[in-house]
């Protein structure tokens, strides 16, 4: 099982493959679709260290604010990563991002962006919220909290041993491709339809 | 009989348990299907972490999935109840379980486009309410996340794409078809509840109350007790596994019911249903007494 430390490298990342199992550490930018709107819109020269070499989450998580004034990860896990597919590949270009990790997988662009980046998606386990909401051991700033509110804002978070599976990687594998054409195939047969 | 105010507090009270402690027989499916993958595997990988998940929201009383989906609930009452007064008392039962965190705000108004904040809109929740001769109230309560409704699929048929007919093997390809299209985006392994006949309407209705069934209950018609199993089988065989990473489970159940049809119409409708089946089902009696369901 491997580890990786986030912020990362270009090399390392290009030497992840498809299948993988990875558990990160370190730090980790969330986003949704408030977030890659803003992000595309115009360089945003305060987020930008705390994205280059690092991995963006589709997640709205659940966040509770402390006494103390901290905040806390309640619930956690992926969103559906499929509505990123138009801004994704420019945000990574753009920022430097080593990765996304959200559910569901992504599109071609996102894929072509992930080559010629070095860059990958890392798939989480949807519905995993308690388990993935404890890796999260820290949150270090949030930005356009209330411009977004809770579930759209970009929290920097550090998390520990996020566990996660590369499914499409920057040699231009997609394992969301290969299970659909398996299936396929496989469907194909039962129904006993013709290629 | 009884007071609106304590029905609403006993309606929390189901609201909690579907949100929070997965259905017996549903971890037990999930261990089942972890024990049967390869070891090591992602797709094994993936249902421990389900199941470590199952384990943690259940002892904190803490939301299974941080999206805590559509209430969607069938209430038996006996003669004399007023269907209003019980819809009443489930809305305010979401709004404070929202309030409580039980549940996410979970409801978009979509003409505004802003969240109302308090899980209710109209249409949410869904409160299907029927008189029967019981003195009891009997409620059942699924909670169904948005990533697994988006793949629920509607077929009309003949369809020759699928050489679909109008008899249980054209229903058959159409549920092969809509797990395949699926693939692991509703948060495989999934449940499918299907309705053949009734309209579009109604069918996606009947699919989702399929869904209130056991997964290791038995369909008392044989046809479709076959069917179901057959269907289990097949789908498994498509091999998409646990988030579409590959492996054996792809499916834990599928339920199949029925409608009658027009003359011109037959619709199959497939309702996908993540892992994170979140049932909860309770016999209220008319002192207030509960006995669970699951
Ligand atoms: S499909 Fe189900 S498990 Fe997946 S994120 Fe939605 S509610 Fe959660």
């Amino acid at each position: 099982m491997a580890r990786l430390t986030l912020p990362t490298d270009e090399a390392t990342i290009r030497s992840l493959r498809v299948g993988d199992f990875v558990e990160l550490s370190g730090r980790v930018i969330t986003g949704r679709d408030a977030a890659h709107h803003w992000l595309v819109k115009a360089f945003r020269k305060e987020v930008a260290p705390f994205l280059k070499d690092s991995v963006m989450y589709h997640v709205g998580p659940v966040v509770r604010k402390n006494p103390d004034g901290t905040y806390t990860f309640v619930a956690a896990g992926p969103t559906t990563s499929a509505r990123e597919e138009p801004y994704q590949a420019d945000v990574i270009g753009t920022y430097g991002l080593r990765g996304v990790i959200g559910k569901g997988g992504m599109g071609a662009k996102t894929l072509e962006g992930l080559q010629r980046y070095g860059a990958v998606y890392f798939h989480a386990i949807g519905g995993a919220a308690q388990v993935l909401a404890q890796c999260v051991k820290r949150v270090e700033t949030v930005f356009m909290l209330e411009e977004f509110g809770v579930p759209e804002a970009l929290w920097v978070i550090e998390v520990e041993d996020f566990p996660v599976v590369v499914t499409m990687d920057a040699q231009g594998n997609s394992l969301h491709k290969e299970i659909e054409k398996q299936s396929a195939e496989k469907l194909k047969s039962l129904l006993s339809l013709g290629a | 009989m009884w007071q609106e105010q304590t029905l609403t507090e006993t309606f929390v009270e189901i609201i909690a348990r579907a949100s929070t402690q997965l259905p017996p027989d549903v971890v037990e499916a999930l261990r089942q299907a972890k024990d049967k993958e390869e070891p090591g595997s992602l797709a094994q990988k993936a249902l421990d972490t389900i199941l470590r998940n199952v384990e943690l929201a259940g002892g904190a009383w803490q939301p299974i999935c941080q999206d805590t989906g559509t209430p969607l609930v069938w209430i038996h009452h006996p003669v004399g109840v007023s269907t209003r007064m019980l819809t009443r008392a489930f809305t305010e039962a979401v709004k404070q379980a929202t309030a409580r965190q039980l549940l996410r705000p979970n409801a978009v108004d979509p003409l505004t486009e802003k969240n109302t904040g308090n899980g209710a809109a109209p249409g949410i929740p869904t409160v299907h309410c029927e008189e029967w001769d019981e003195e009891d109230l009997e409620v059942h309560l699924i909670l169904k996340g948005g990533g697994c409704e988006n793949v629920g699929a509607q077929y009309s048929l003949p369809n020759s794409a699928l050489g679909a007919d109008r008899n249980l093997e054209g229903v058959r390809r159409c549920v092969l078809d809509a797990v395949h299209k699926a693939q692991g985006k509703g948060c495989a392994p999934g449940i499918l509840g299907v309705c053949f006949g009734g309209d579009r309407g109604s069918g996606f209705v009947e699919s989702k109350r399929q869904l209130l069934r056991r997964l290791d209950d038995r369909n008392p018609i044989p046809e479709l007790d076959a069917l179901e199993q057959r269907l289990f089988k097949e789908a498994n065989e498509l091999g998409i596994g646990p988030m579409g990473f590959g492996g054996k489970t792809t499916v834990l159940g599928v339920k199949i019911g029925y409608l009658g049809r027009l003359p011109a119409s037959y619709f199959v409708s497939v309702s996908y249903m993540c892992w994170a089946n979140r049932r909860a089902g309770a016999r209220i009696s008319p002192k207030g007494e509960i006995t669970w369901l699951d």
